[in-house]
């Protein structure tokens, strides 16, 4: 790589110089072949599993301050579109009662709840225990919840998948004492 | 023997020139032509409100009708600078009330404006016409209210993506009954609903409405009334253009947009369903721009959009478009000079882009005209670069963001410096330049040796070192904006390059490793560069070596600012006082 002192031979760049140091004295040029680049914030990422997409994705990136260079005001505009129409991903968070951070996962990758279930046992390393309409979950400490349009917390898997899909604004796995009282069995 | 040019004549023959940059010539020839460039020149532009103070403008340009001001530096847009960090309005309006009463024309870019600006504005201009902010925060509808309900020959209002506090849609009533005066009016980013019948009726009395663009809060049937009305005009931005789908509300639609024989440019679009395009096909043959940025529709909707747009000069277009979409904008629309595919994803995370390097190189083939290129992707190819730079040396701005950092060409593994030195080499007439992806200080080599007209880049996540900042300020010889992030270079370059900078508007540099001592440097040894510190941890807790978050140096002639915040920090010029922060609160 060629060193910084290298076009000093075109042109006699040390008469306007500006050096950090005492007039007079002479310093080395130091070769710039400092480290590099700054790494991206949160490089060195996590072993977590994939976001839920039955195709293998590499895990979620940091998000740079930024970059892509869209403005807000176009940023902001796509957001409610997007949560708006069909066909381009419904995302919600999935929060588990004990986990330090929350989850999103597209709904509209899966289609019924056998497979929402299987991933998000995956995600979050926990069983969810058998469903029967009766009786909810029954043989696990985890029940699976979700906040509808209305701001109640229902039971997943009560209604057809479609109409889940598109009134779930949320989910959460609750866990332990909180888990009587949607009757499951435990 | 007097060889003077008598000043009658001279102003003559001035009142041809309008270009600013021929006039600043003209103005430097000799102390007459001094004299009379700046006692006839009507349309100043200020590229940095802090180059200059508003007194000494309206002092040299008495004549003064038409200003145009920008604030903020481009990175702003992308949330790099910080709240408050200045480009307010409010002292320029001040000065200007005072100094320069006919100012009839105020255009502010990436400025902070309050409602105390504005009904200043109106109250002091007496013939105040146009009122164009772009990008531009800090003021309410109510601000608005003034200036339509006081300018009594108010010509044009637009305001182009700001952020403004919505109290409502009442602003729209203050026009008052006798304002006939409107020619254009946008109100596209303002969220509230205003009363449709006081639009119908602002648009009936406006025989001289030729450019109006609406908010997505004005339905369909808003939109129909309204083009009813004003069947002359050549611009419209529509609405929200969702609706049920009735049969009789598309051919409303539809008779509507046909009746308007005369528009050439589109936008808005927000919501649009795909049903309802097809109201668009008999304006389509006449478009000159197209603005489907906010449109979500697929790429066979767009296609068959797109094809009966035979003329058309502008398109811009979020990625659903596809390569496939642009090889067909490469075959029906061979009148195009200006392209930008925004991504439909913004976020490092999207999988999906549709759009790859291909679809630019069909554009690049097939559009002749094609000189301005907005293109985000995920990954390109040397080869592409290249293809491109040979098809369209014509090119004079070219923007690609590729939106994964450091992303190598992707068939080759290699950094895209080739590509960038074809694009560098071949296109002589560049002015603006965005590089992305994986590129070596070669890159920069390349870009300093060929880009002679280059006059703003911007530069994110390159380079190995010194060299590269080096290579760029010794080279390109008409650089005047230069905005860097997250590079890995230090102070050498910088400060071996100091003189370059009093040739530039202004210099950007975040996330890189220049340290506080060489801002200081910098800042003593040049007295008319004013170096801004922008970090929220007080410089001088740190050691001088250490890396400063963000810098900011522009040229001045007012000298450092007086309106900093707590986390600018400008360095003082003398360096027994040392570093301060000079606010008046």
């Amino acid at each position: 790589m060629e060193k910084v002192g290298d076009y000093d031979e075109l042109v006699n760049l040390k008469a306007t110089e500006l050096r950090l140091g005492l007039p007079g004295t002479e310093e080395e040029t130091v070769p710039c072949g400092k480290s590099n680049k700054r790494a991206l914030p949160d490089d060195t990422e996590k072993e977590i599993e994939s976001t839920g997409k039955t195709e293998t994705a590499s895990p979620p990136k940091a998000q740079i301050v930024g970059w892509p260079p869209v403005r807000s005001y176009r940023k902001n505009s796509i957001q409610t579109k997007k949560n708006e129409s069909e066909g381009q991903g419904n995302y919600v968070k999935v929060s588990m009662d004990g986990a330090p951070y929350l989850r999103k996962i597209d709904l509209t990758v899966y289609k019924k709840y056998p497979e929402l279930m299987k991933s998000l046992e995956n995600m979050f390393k926990f069983s969810v225990g058998e469903y029967s309409e009766r009786e909810g979950y029954k043989g696990s400490d985890f029940v699976p919840t979700y906040e509808d349009k209305d701001g109640d917390w229902m039971l997943v898997g009560d209604v057809p998948w479609e109409m889940f899909v598109s009134s779930c604004k949320r989910l959460r796995i609750m866990k332990g004492s909180e888990v009587k009282g949607l009757g499951c069995g435990v | 023997m007097a060889l003077r040019l008598p000043s009658k004549v001279l102003e003559h023959i001035l009142s041809f020139i309008d270009s600013n940059e021929d006039r600043n010539s003209v103005s430097l020839v000799c102390k007459s032509w001094f004299e009379t460039e700046r006692k006839t020149r009507k349309r100043v532009f200020v590229g940095n409100c802090y180059a200059v103070s508003p007194a000494a403008v309206a002092r040299r340009f008495p004549e003064m009708r038409s200003l145009t001001l920008k604030g903020k530096p481009h990175f702003a847009d992308y949330n790099l600078v910080p709240d408050g960090w200045g480009g307010y309005a409010c002292p320029w309006v001040d000065a200007l009330a005072a100094k320069s009463p006919s100012l009839e024309e105020i255009r502010l870019k990436r400025m902070v404006v309050t409602d105390e600006c504005l009904e200043k504005i109106a109250a002091s201009f007496k013939d105040f016409k146009v009122l164009v902010l772009t990008s531009c925060e800090g003021f309410s509808t109510d601000g608005i209210a003034a200036i339509a309900s006081t300018c009594r020959n108010l010509r044009v209002l637009e305001l182009r993506e700001c952020i403004v506090e919505d109290l409502g849609g009442d602003w729209l009533s203050y026009f008052p009954k006798t304002s006939t005066s409107l020619v254009s009016l946008d109100f596209s980013c303002l969220d509230s609903e205003v009363k449709i019948s006081d639009l119908e009726r602002l648009v009936s009395r406006s025989p001289n409405l030729k450019s109006l663009k609406l908010n997505p809060a004005v339905t369909l049937d808003g939109l129909v009334s309204i083009l009813s009305r004003a069947p002359q005009l050549t611009e419209l931005g529509t609405g929200s253009f969702a609706a049920e789908l009735k049969p009789e509300a598309f051919s409303k639609l539809s008779k509507a947009f046909s009746n308007c024989k005369q528009l050439q440019s589109l936008s808005g679009l927000w919501d649009v369903l795909p049903e309802y395009l097809p109201a668009l096909y008999s304006v389509c043959p006449g478009l000159i721009s197209l603005n489907l940025s906010y449109a979500t529709v697929r790429m066979p909707d767009l296609v068959e959009l797109l094809r009966r747009c035979s003329k058309l000069q502008k398109l811009w277009v979020m990625d659903l478009i596809e390569d496939k979409g642009l090889e067909a904008v490469a075959t029906y629309c061979k009148e195009l000079r200006e392209l930008r595919v925004f991504p439909s994803e913004p976020d490092l995370d999207a999988t999906n882009i549709p759009v790859t390097e291909q679809g630019l190189v069909y554009v690049s083939k097939g559009c002749r005209k094609l000189e301005s290129v907005l293109y985000f992707c995920v990954q390109f190819t040397n080869a592409a670069l290249i293809t491109i730079a040979r098809k369209r040396p014509n090119l004079k701005c070219f923007r690609l963001c590729v939106i994964e950092p450091f992303a190598p060409d992707y068939k080759t593994n290699e950094p895209l410096d080739k590509g960038f030195k074809a694009i560098a080499e071949g296109c002589k007439d560049l002015r603006r330049l965005s590089v992305s992806g994986l590129l070596s200080d070669k890159a920069f080599k390349y870009i300093g040796k060929h880009a002679k007209k280059v006059r703003m880049l911007s530069i994110a996540f390159a380079g190995d070192s010194d060299l590269m900042l080096h290579h760029l300020l010794s080279g390109c010889e008409s650089l005047k904006k230069l905005e860097i992030r997250d590079c890995p270079f230090g102070d050498t370059a910088l400060l071996e390059n100091a003189a370059k900078l009093e040739t530039m508007r202004s210099l950007w540099m975040s996330s890189c490793f220049v340290s506080f001592g060489a801002c200081k440097l910098l800042s003593q040894k040049m007295p008319r560069l004013n170096v801004e510190v922008i970090d929220e941890h007080p410089p001088k807790t740190r050691p001088e070596s250490s890396p400063v978050e963000r810098i900011y140096i522009y040229r001045t002639v007012a000298g450092p600012r007086m309106d900093t915040p707590e986390f600018v920090w400008t360095l003082h010029k003398n360096p027994e006082i040392g570093v301060s922060r000079l606010a008046i609160k």
